[in-house]
């Protein structure tokens, strides 16, 4: 997709030096990513890089081992509690599942953060939450449970609880996970519409190669803990680094690794009895 | 022995964020209401029946017992006083844990497992403000309630065997209780213990549910652990308190 401002846009998040160990094991490693200001970027990589691990970076849910998270100029991982919940009021979070609640309607769902942090009269906050179920097709879905709603129609009302503090910087995880290539149109065309009326960042998690290359300026791959990739996604297909190509098109053996890291093959199964 | 001790520890920590977290809006306001609600109410039938059918057998065994020493006349104040100072709190808490408790972790537990609490966290809501808080209210309001609830249906049974079953006259059973029990030193020291158990109920059902693991296991193991403990630590806190108010 053709962009006319990514050479002026100011990085909004910016990640200098980042490294972060889970469990034993290094996800992150010495990272730099700059993610410029109003403008849709899309993170992509292979199961386990590290991709929720960005986004609960960018949220302060995580904090790095070594280095920087800024987004617009401040720390996050250097907020105290109070600053992280007013930061957080500017953060619109879609989680990789959804994570409705369960004992509220759809509507109340999406009222939630209004009531909570808004004083607007119940009227108004009406009016915006059918709006936002609105744009995402499940307007007429306002009065039912999560647990009434099939997965798909579940994440599209939690991108519109997201939506409904018009964040200046949504994150969506996988957004498209589970989605008919219907819902997955309105999905993309969603996030790109709203980015642009609102003028906000948005970050995107997604697997999909093709979609990403009407929906995202620029498409950071990250895999080893590093970023591999960071271009507009129609050039990233002419990438001649093999960790791309690999990626791009598919392929199970190249410079990612596609299974966790083990002993050998031949290691388990000769002393199998050692589980 | 290092374990539970870690745990109670932990356990503390917990409830001093809880507390020092605590506001009140008018939000919160209606959601402990709701709380105390589902706690009183998920809890009444088994209360109701198990008052009942304590206040039968021990009306019987009393009487049993005390026709050997030619003081029947007195079961009635036995009834009232262990109902009042110990039977009413003891059982209720335990009962609420059975009951209330345990859904009040699964409910938090499952929460945690299928980040509800992290995506309060994301919008800037404090799910200790929103989630722990109104359940810790409620349980402190639930179980007093639901002990005064408790003994009546208990007095209720005992009048029905004495009278209907012994054949007594209602009157002397009733007269030789008003003439023995005591507002303050019975009435109010069990009222008294059961604000406490209310608390620790709550708060263990809530602990346990926060704490949980993010699987199916570990929220099993959570319910499992809110019975076990508030059992026991309702049974210890009650030698104490009981030690110091007479
Ligand atoms: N709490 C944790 N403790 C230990 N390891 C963790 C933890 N959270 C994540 N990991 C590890 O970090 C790695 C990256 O996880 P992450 O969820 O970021 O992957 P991802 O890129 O989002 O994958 P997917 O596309 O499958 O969602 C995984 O290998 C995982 O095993
Ligand atoms: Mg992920």
């Amino acid at each position: 997709m053709p962009d006319t401002h990514s050479q002026t846009a100011q990085p909004t998040i910016q990640f200098s030096d980042v490294s972060l160990t889970l469990g034993g094991r290094k996800i992150l490693e010495k990272l730099d990513l700059a993610i410029p200001q109003g403008q849709v970027t899309a993170i992509m990589g292979p199961s386990g890089a590290g991709k929720t691990t960005l986004l609960r970076l960018i949220t302060g849910q995580l904090k790095p081992d070594t280095g920087r998270v800024l987004v617009n100029g401040t720390a996050v991982n250097e907020l105290s509690p109070k600053a992280l919940n007013s930061y957080r009021k500017q953060l619109g979070v879609l989680l990789q599942n959804g994570a409705l609640f369960t004992d509220l309607t759809c509507f109340d769902n999406v009222a939630l953060p209004l009531r909570e942090h808004t004083n607007l009269p119940e009227s108004l906050i009406k009016n915006i939450v059918l709006l936002k179920l609105h744009t995402v097709g499940l307007r007429g879905a306002a009065h039912l449970y999560p647990r009434e709603l099939s997965g798909g129609m579940n994440r599209r009302v939690a991108m519109a609880r997201a939506m409904a503090m018009d964040p200046q910087l949504m994150l969506y995880d996988e957004p498209f996970a589970g989605l008919d290539p219907i819902s997955m149109g309105i999905s993309l065309r969603l996030i790109r519409q709203v980015n642009e009326a609102l003028g906000m960042t948005s970050i995107v998690v997604t697997h999909d190669v093709h979609e990403v290359r009407q929906l995202a300026h620029q498409a950071c791959i990250i895999a080893n803990g590093h970023v591999i990739a960071f271009a507009p996604p129609e050039t990233l297909q002419e990438d001649p680094e093999p960790l791309v190509q690999q990626f791009m098109q598919g392929l199970p053996d190249g410079p990612v690794a596609f299974h966790y890291p083990g002993p050998s093959l031949e290691a388990d199964f000769l002393d199998g009895d050692q589980h | 022995m290092i374990k539970p001790l870690q745990e109670m520890g932990k356990a503390v920590v917990f409830l001093g964020q809880a507390i020092s977290r605590m506001r009140l809006t008018s939000l919160q306001f209606g959601e402990t209401l709701r709380q105390i609600y589902y706690a009183g109410a998920r809890s009444l039938v088994i209360i109701v029946t198990c008052g009942f059918f304590v206040g039968l057998v021990l009306t019987l065994q009393t009487y049993d017992t005390l026709t050997r020493f030619g003081a029947a006349d007195a079961a009635s104040t036995v009834l009232a006083l262990s109902l009042f100072r110990e039977l009413g709190p003891v059982l209720t808490a335990i009962l609420f844990a059975g009951r209330a408790g345990t859904s009040i972790t699964a409910e938090i537990g499952l929460m945690r497992a299928t980040e509800q609490l992290d995506a309060l966290d994301l919008m800037a809501i404090d799910p200790m403000e929103r989630i722990v808080q109104p359940r810790l209210i409620a349980g402190l309001i639930a179980v007093p309630a639901l002990v005064i609830i408790f003994n009546m249906m208990a007095l209720l049974g005992g009048v029905f065997f004495a009278v209907f079953v012994m054949g007594n006259d209602p009157m002397s059973f009733w007269g030789n209780m008003q003439n023995s029990v005591e507002l303050g030193r019975d009435f109010l020291h069990g009222l008294g213990k059961s604000i406490g158990f209310g608390f620790l109920a709550a708060w263990l059902a809530v602990y346990f549910g926060w704490s949980a693991k993010a699987t199916s296991e570990g929220v099993a193991l959570a319910t499992t652990q809110t019975v076990i403990a508030t059992a026991i630590s309702v049974l210890v806190l009650d030698f104490v308190l009981s030690a110091f108010m007479l």
